[in-house]
């Protein structure tokens, strides 16, 4: 059996709890994997050692996990992972990691995975319109989308032991522009209420980001409502030319439905749609379908959902 | 003067429907186009050059029908069009192989891609190709300017950071900050007349192999309610049936 290697997500508090998952995947590819943990500070990986079905936890420590730099961390880690097969996250960031080591290895990369049979990975392709399995013969990099594998359970006991490695970082940051919103992105965010050229003015963005700020969600937009509004900002656009967003619940309101606005959310696990057209297409995606205008329909869904949350 | 390599793919048309013919996609009837983000690339490379001065070369890897998108290249304003003959399908690793093979004999400095191509949506290409060079690499970039360097806007820790490239680099490209140029008269008569330049160069064997391509499984029909009132019912749902909140 292939050994696996798992790279831990990130977040800025350390490993992100989406890794649990990444290590069902890797079992369900062969082995009990090696959890390599990047950091600067090598005390974040002692908040998973209780994860179960870990065959170890490395913290490759370096000043050039500092900030991302694809060239730097491939090389950082290259120096202190076994040989196999390497499980990693599929953010924008994990899958250029992904693909760099697996350059680095002369392995191929299967990005995007949302099943695995033993040697066969799944993904989907032509912006989710299909679904295409290959075959791996050999190791290789697998980048896997977060929420459709469950995540490893947290009674076990793994050891940390810490390296330290080091990177040639290539690029250098001239100016870092934090984001003019301090909401949450769409593409971190597990809840994502995104609001189209229906909600008639940007101003009415607000009632989105009410609910948003009730249930810990990040208020998104179709690339309609970003042409048409400056306020709406591309950062925010979910599709095919803008993110791809795999979160739990996608809440689509006053969206048609465009097959470009699907590529980039259908893969969501739960979706309600607002609109008032009971032909639009969303519906046809929706887990719950409303048909009412957004001025009806939100107003209701946010008391109830702030009555819950109390 | 630097040699500005642009890497442009031919895809199905996003606004197709895809059809599967027994355990595959069938793309026959399918209209191809350049690949969307592949075209804020070739818009970077050339404010690159009218910056910079040097040429654009555009270059695809696969078969003679992908010459259209390389004509497409050419009336939007690149100098040089090349096609790396392939017609088996290549795994990560062949493609990035075939592709560095190419840049190191072109002797290119600066390569510029698009940000994942609307058929694998993979974004390996980038990264892995400067990976093989030993070149720097930048993704998903929105912005660029070449006052002096090189000099891009790409996410970066929740935010967006201006980034100093060090040459030689590949960079990927998202939609970017700017519109894409439309081809002029003067271009598509230059583009017609213009000839592709093809090489072959032998691929290492592929060993991610395709097994089987269907469509998604279909959804099941999901509730549909009338009327704002009911969004109070979707709500509970949310919570006892889909368990999500
Ligand atoms: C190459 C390419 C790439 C693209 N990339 C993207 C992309 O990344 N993301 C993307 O989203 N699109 C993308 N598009 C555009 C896409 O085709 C659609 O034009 C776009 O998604 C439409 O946005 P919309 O649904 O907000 O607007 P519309 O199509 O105008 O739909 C508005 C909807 O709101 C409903 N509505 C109106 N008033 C109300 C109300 N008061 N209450 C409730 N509902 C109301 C209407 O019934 C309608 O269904 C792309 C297109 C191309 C060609
Ligand atoms: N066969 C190819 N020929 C030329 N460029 C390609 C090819 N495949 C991928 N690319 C480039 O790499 C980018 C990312 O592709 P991918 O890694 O498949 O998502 C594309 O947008 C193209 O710019």
């Amino acid at each position: 059996m292939t050994e696996t290697i798992v790279i831990a997500e990130l977040n800025k508090n350390g490993v992100h709890p989406s890794t649990a998952e990444l290590i069902t995947a890797a079992q369900a590819l062969g082995a009990q994997p090696t959890l390599i943990v990047p950091c600067v500070d090598a005390s974040v990986a002692d908040a998973v050692t209780g994860w179960n079905g870990i065959k170890g936890i490395v913290a490759a420590k370096s000043g050039a996990f500092e900030h991302y730099d694809a060239a730097g961390w491939a090389s950082a880690l290259d120096a202190v992972m076994p040989q196999g097969t390497i499980v990693t996250g599929a953010s924008p960031q994990s899958k250029d990691l992904a693909a760099r080591i697996a350059a680095k290895r002369n392995l191929p990369v299967v990005q995007d995975a949302i099943s695995i049979d033993g040697t066969n990975v799944t993904s989907p392709v032509y912006s989710g319109k299909a679904m295409q399995t290959v075959s791996l013969s050999g190791a290789a990099v697998v980048s896997v989308r977060s929420n459709v594998f469950p995540p490893t359970s947290a009674d076990g006991q793994a050891s940390v032991s810490v390296v330290d490695t080091s990177g040639d970082v290539a690029t250098s940051v001239q100016e870092f522009m934090a984001r003019a919103s301090t909401r949450l992105d769409v593409a971190e965010a597990n809840i994502i209420i995104s609001g189209g050229r229906g909600m008639g003015a940007p101003e009415n963005f607000s009632h989105l980001e009410a609910i948003a700020d009730t249930i810990g969600a990040a208020v998104g937009a179709s690339r309609a409502a970003v042409d048409t509004w400056e306020a709406i900002p591309h950062s925010m656009q979910v599709g095919q030319t803008g993110k791809t967003v795999n979160p739990n619940l996608y809440i689509a309101v006053g969206i048609s439905g465009a097959i470009q606005h699907l590529a980039g959310m259908r893969s969501s696990k739960y979706i309600v749609a607002i609109n008032k057209d009971a032909d639009a297409p969303i519906f046809q995606h929706a887990d719950y379908g409303i048909v009412a205008t957004w001025e009806e329909a939100l107003p209701v869904l946010g008391s109830s959902l702030k009555a819950m949350m109390e | 003067m630097p040699n500005i390599v642009v890497l442009v793919k031919q895809v199905p048309d996003t606004n197709a429907k895809i059809v599967v013919q027994g355990d595959a996609v069938d793309l026959s009837a399918v209209k191809m186009v350049m690949s969307p983000y592949d075209e804020f690339a070739v818009e970077t490379a050339l404010l690159h050059r009218e910056a910079a001065g040097g040429t654009v070369t555009a270059v695809t890897v696969g078969g003679a029908a992908a010459e259209k998108i390389l004509k497409d290249a050419k009336a939007i304003g690149v100098d040089q069009i090349v096609r790396i003959d392939s017609s088996d399908a290549m795994d990560s690793n062949a493609l990035q192989t075939v592709l560095a093979q190419a840049m190191a004999t072109m002797g290119a400095e600066i390569v510029y891609c698009g940000k994942a191509a609307a058929d694998t949506g993979a974004g390996s290409t980038g990264p892995g190709l400067a990976e093989r060079l030993g070149w720097a690499s930048v993704s998903n970039i929105i912005g660029a300017d070449f006052n002096g360097g090189v000099s891009v806007i790409s996410p970066s820790d929740g935010g967006n950071a201006r980034l100093n490239v060090t040459l030689p680099a590949v960079i990927s490209c998202d939609k970017g900050n700017f519109k894409v140029r439309k081809p002029n008269v003067k271009g598509i008569m230059q583009a017609k007349r213009a000839s592709v330049e093809v090489h072959s160069i032998e691929a290492p064997a592929s060993t991610v192999t395709v097994v089987n391509q269907s469509l998604p499984p279909a959804k099941p029909a999901g509730k549909s309610y009338e009327g704002g009132a009911a969004a109070a019912e979707v709500a509970q749902l949310l919570r006892d049936e889909a368990n999500v909140l």
